[in-house]
């Protein structure tokens, strides 16, 4: 079969309807899952350029042939956590096409002769008891090699990190564990491990049907395949757009309906990335490489757009607040300096900092860096200081206490979880 | 070639170590001990070591 988006089949049921493609529907659109060798799927996904969609951007052949050089019975992990706040394209790929998700999933079982797999979800979630209902029925109408099961996760933001995330399903605390050791060689309960995003275990199910060719026959050579990803902010129609790698920025905005202001600058990555300025859109791609090249990241494909009458500075003081609650405690420096980071930012944003506290302020973005068992607090540094240089006139204005040109009043832009979703334990 | 690994979970921020090698050692402004990157020069191998020895949570170690 030729190429087909992973949104595919959905065109003729929009998403007021919503409902998941059931299992004769989703063959009709892709065909059924093919049987393959053991080792095809991963050399296929190698010669594919397959990357992984959670933020990581790690080859998905090579972490499958790491998976498959390891000792011992082999576990199969789906992230469907969705920890970025203002993504929807994991749950969307599992309401709307689930099947694609599990297909994924039992395509890289079979290929690496894995016993266990999960789908590992939000315990709490605004769509939990929808997911649950669709999985329930998915799950039915299947018939499995190994039986996938569903785990409902801590729903705290670090407890979909990787490690976090295994260390739960392993029995501990869903709380971040300091690599190496990988969970490629020590994963599930110590066993080799191969944990990949949902999008990722879609694209899988892709794979297996048309192969690397019919996979590269969309996106670019240094991206191949399409990208989902979450457009929210000022556009007219927020929500998850199915892109080919290598598509520019604008045209991304453009799928979402257009921006319903001038836009100031779009924050690329979720609140793992980075603020990119208006002036450098047209020079972006949908290419996780090339993003990394300029010093940021596509993250879990998220493009928030910041209108010109908003204030980027008291946005990400929001934000910063929010992430620097979420710390798992572990840490020093992250424990300790995100809140501290933090309250410098709502100075900074309340016009009640000095020139001499904000160049402190850009220090701690730095010493943040590679401190923690995780990203985290690399995560918040690193979007305060593309807030810090984004809006350098902004930074300038706030320490003069002149009056923010955002003028203040104006509702939030950037997305943040009700402390019901967003709380809870770490088991 | 020896460099130096801290377990940053491990970790109290208690400063024995950027006392006792404060060549490749510092701390934030929080307490916490910031290391230098690269293999640790041979001169200093023996403050290393006894950094290392000196943590009272075993969070130091030398690594290959």
């Amino acid at each position: 079969m030729t190429y087909r988006p992973l949104l595919a089949g959905l065109a003729d049921r929009p998403a007021e309807r919503g409902g998941a493609l059931g299992y004769p529907e989703h063959v009709a659109v892709w065909g059924r899952l093919p049987r393959r060798p053991a080792g095809w799927l991963r050399a296929e996904a190698a010669s594919a350029g397959l990357t992984g969609r959670g933020g990581a951007a790690f080859p998905t052949g090579r972490k499958m042939a790491a998976v498959a050089q390891v000792r011992g019975r082999p576990a199969v992990v789906a992230n469907g956590m969705e920890g970025e706040p203002a993504s929807r394209k994991d749950v969307t790929l599992l309401l709307r096409v689930p099947h694609l998700v599990l297909d994924g999933l039992q395509a890289a079982a079979a290929d690496l002769g894995a016993d266990t797999v999960v789908l590992a979800v939000k315990r709490r979630s605004p769509a939990a008891e929808a997911l649950d209902a669709v999985l329930r029925r998915a799950l039915a109408e299947r018939r499995d090699d190994v039986a996938i099961e569903v785990a409902w996760a801590p729903s705290r933001y670090v407890a979909s990190q990787e490690t976090a995330l295994l260390r739960w399903l392993s029995g501990g605390e869903a709380k971040p564990i300091l690599v190496p050791p990988h969970p490629a060689q020590r994963g599930l309960s110590g066993r080799p491990t191969l944990l990949s995003n949902v999008e990722t275990f879609a694209h899988l199910a892709h794979l297996a049907r048309v192969g690397a060719a019919g996979f590269r026959a969309v996106g670019s050579p240094e991206a191949p395949g399409t990208f989902l990803l979450t457009v929210a902010g000022a556009v007219h129609r927020p929500g998850v757009v199915e892109v080919a790698g290598g598509t520019g920025l604008p045209a991304v905005l453009a799928a979402a309906g257009g921006p319903t202001e001038r836009v100031q600058a779009v924050l690329v990555g979720g609140y793992f990335g980075r603020w990119l300025a208006a002036e450098e859109l047209d020079t972006v791609t949908v290419d996780p490489l090339a993003l990394r090249a300029r010093g940021a990241t596509l993250g879990a494909g998220v493009a928030i757009v910041l209108p010109a009458a908003s204030c980027g500075l008291a946005e990400t003081a929001r934000v910063v607040r929010w992430l620097a609650g979420q710390s798992a405690g572990q840490c020093g420096p992250c424990r300790v300096g995100l809140p501290a980071l933090s309250r410098e930012l709502d100075r900074l944003a309340a016009g009640t900092m000095d020139a001499e506290s904000a160049s402190r302020l850009d220090r701690w973005t730095h010493d943040l860096l590679q401190r923690g068992a995780c990203h985290h607090p690399d995560g918040t540094a690193l979007l305060v200081a593309s807030a810090l240089r984004v809006f350098g006139a902004d930074v300038d204005a706030h320490l003069r206490a002149r009056r923010c040109r955002a003028g203040g009043g104006r509702p939030a832009v950037l997305p943040l979880p009700a402390s019901f979703f967003g709380d809870g334990g770490w088991t | 070639m020896v460099g130096l690994r801290l377990d940053p979970v491990a970790c109290d921020g208690r400063g024995l170590c950027a006392e006792l090698l404060p060549e490749r050692i510092r701390l934030d402004d929080w307490g916490f001990p910031i290391l230098a990157a690269g293999p640790i020069p041979r001169e200093l191998l023996d403050h290393a070591r006894r950094a290392v020895a000196a943590c009272p949570v075993l969070a130091l170690t030398l690594v290959d």
